[in-house]
């Protein structure tokens, strides 16, 4: 029996759109007397299905609008899928959008617990690991400082190294992470590639085929919310440059 | 895994994510008055001072320290800090889904944590303002003006509390669930908790209105579950001597099935709505 990772079994995910957005109810109820409140029907995936084994490293290709993200955000948990399920196994760590459990009226320091409390850390947990997230941050003595100070980067740097912290099992990466100046960026893929070393699962969305190629050793591609090809990362990057060709 | 129930699921879930709850209370109650100069002390002052404005507007109007109250001060003190619990919590418990968007949109978190945790904060914050009535009750026994006698009854303000908090929670994550659909719920709940105040003897005595005991008037007035709320805890802050005669079982009875049933409304409404919030906010 192979260990699975990840197993996304006949996920399709439905989408309400309607033209403009009905938040008051005195909208809702003139649409509901006066029959305007259809809606556009919109399948961002349609009965995806496929399954990560321990230690995959699988990119996801797949022009704007394909279900990239959406697929990610069920995998992640954030999404429910409106048909079909989602088995993760492990500890997942989405490296999707860092810092957005921040409070800007905290420090650095008291964000740390924070966002390491949304992530589902416990606090002995973050105690042990409080030091070297402040040392691989790099903001020394601006930590106490109130985190609405931080510049961009600072924040990016300081979300980084919480959610690294914690050595997960599956790996979910959007793009490349571009944080900080040139020498963090290398740090910070350096970690990510270390954690690759340790057998980590790994998900990562990308436009680009060669860094898929590098990094990946499984790909898929999505067009339309639909899964159209699975396999080993050189051949499935091949497929994908055609169908860029193509279009 | 899944042969587990889910009772069990529910609460190992909670047990991972307590810690960030104790967080996110923690925040709220800290930033509430981060980068003000008196900082806690205005959870004291705040109370302190409207209570000074409402006891000189309403004491000439419905009479100072009549036969009906002991002490009109603290009557009105009283009243005033658990209607305040009540709709600060509330309010903040019907926003929390929507402040916490960006956050809810990007990282799995079990979201009844956002609303559990505006009424919990709160209801730290209120636990601390119940001080000033402690103070102000020792300054009138201490000037001898309209003392108030106590007992070891007292103790007993904890039951309207402990059913206020739960009251304040049911009616928080319903009107929660609906602020994520219709934030016409926020204009409209505003103008509600006014109208509340005024139904609420919080500042007035029901005996001023001059209904007859039985009237449908009066039976009116006691549907509200402020009302039972607020005599009860009057019953035993200023009236612990003789607090079997002022406690009114009916009204126990009543808060608590009331609070029931918002629990009951509220959660379900909430875990059967939760997967859509995503798509509204």
């Amino acid at each position: 029996m192979k260990q699975y990772a990840i197993e996304v079994d006949h996920v399709s995910m439905l989408f309400h759109l309607n033209r403009e957005r009905v938040d008051n109810a005195k909208e809702y109820v003139i649409r509901f007397l006066t029959r305007k409140l259809h809606y556009t029907k919109f399948w961002a995936l349609k009965d995806v299905s496929f399954k990560v084994e321990k230690g995959d490293r699988v990119g996801v290709l797949g022009f704007n609008g394909a279900g990239k993200s959406t697929l990610l955000k069920t995998i992640a948990g954030v999404l429910k899928p409106t048909m079909g399920t989602v088995k993760v196994s492990g500890v997942i760590a989405p490296m999707l959008e860092l810092g957005a459990g921040f409070d800007p009226n905290y420090s650095g320091a008291e964000n740390i617990y924070l966002y390491g409390a949304t992530m589902g850390f416990s606090r002995r947990f973050i105690d042990e690991k409080y030091d070297e997230i402040v040392e691989f941050s790099e903001l020394g003595e601006f930590i106490d400082a109130p985190l609405k100070s931080y510049s961009s980067g600072m924040k990016s740097r300081l979300g980084f190294s919480i959610a690294t912290a914690v050595k997960p099992d599956v790996l979910i990466l959007d793009e490349v992470l571009s944080v900080g100046d040139a020498a963090f960026k290398d740090k910070s893929e350096q970690r990510i590639l270390d954690m690759m070393a340790d057998g980590v699962t790994v998900l990562f969305v990308s436009h680009s085929t060669e860094r898929v190629k590098k990094i990946c050793n499984k790909a898929i591609i999505l067009t339309k919310g639909q899964l159209v090809a699975q396999g080993e990362a050189n051949e499935i990057c091949e497929i994908y440059t055609e169908m860029v060709n193509k279009k | 895994m899944s042969s587990k129930l889910s009772v069990f699921r529910h609460r190992d879930n909670f047990m991972k994510y307590r810690y960030l709850l104790g967080e996110l209370v923690r925040k709220n109650v800290k930033l509430q008055y981060r980068n003000s100069v008196l900082g806690m002390f205005w959870t004291f002052l705040q109370p302190l001072m409207t209570m000074i404005v409402l006891s000189i507007v309403f004491s000439n109007l419905f009479g100072r320290n009549s036969a009906e109250v002991v002490n009109y001060p603290v009557y009105l003190l009283a009243g005033r800090l658990l209607h305040d619990f009540f709709t600060q919590s509330t309010k903040r418990g019907m926003r929390a889904i929507r402040t916490n968007a960006s956050i809810i949109k990007k990282v799995y978190v079990p979201k009844y944590i956002y609303p559990l945790s505006q009424v919990l904060s709160t209801f730290v914050t209120f636990l601390i303002s119940l001080v000033v009535l402690v103070v102000v009750i020792l300054f009138f026994n201490i000037i001898n003006k309209n003392p108030i006698a106590i007992s070891w009854q007292i103790v007993f303000f904890v039951v309207p509390v402990i059913i206020l908090f739960f009251m304040a929670l049911g009616v928080g994550m319903i009107l929660c669930t609906l602020d994520v659909f219709f934030k016409d719920v926020e204009n409209l709940y505003d103008v509600f908790t006014l109208l509340l105040f005024y139904l609420t003897p919080i500042v007035y005595t029901v005996d001023r209105l001059g209904f007859e005991a039985g009237s449908w008037q009066e039976k009116l007035l006691r549907l509200n579950p402020m009302y039972g709320i607020i005599d009860m805890f009057r019953a035993a802050v200023l009236h612990s001597t003789e607090f079997a005669a002022y406690f009114n079982f009916d009204m126990l009875w009543y808060t608590i099935g009331f609070t029931v049933v918002m629990l009951i409304i509220g959660f379900i409404s909430f875990y059967k709505c939760q997967d859509k919030f995503i798509l509204h906010i």
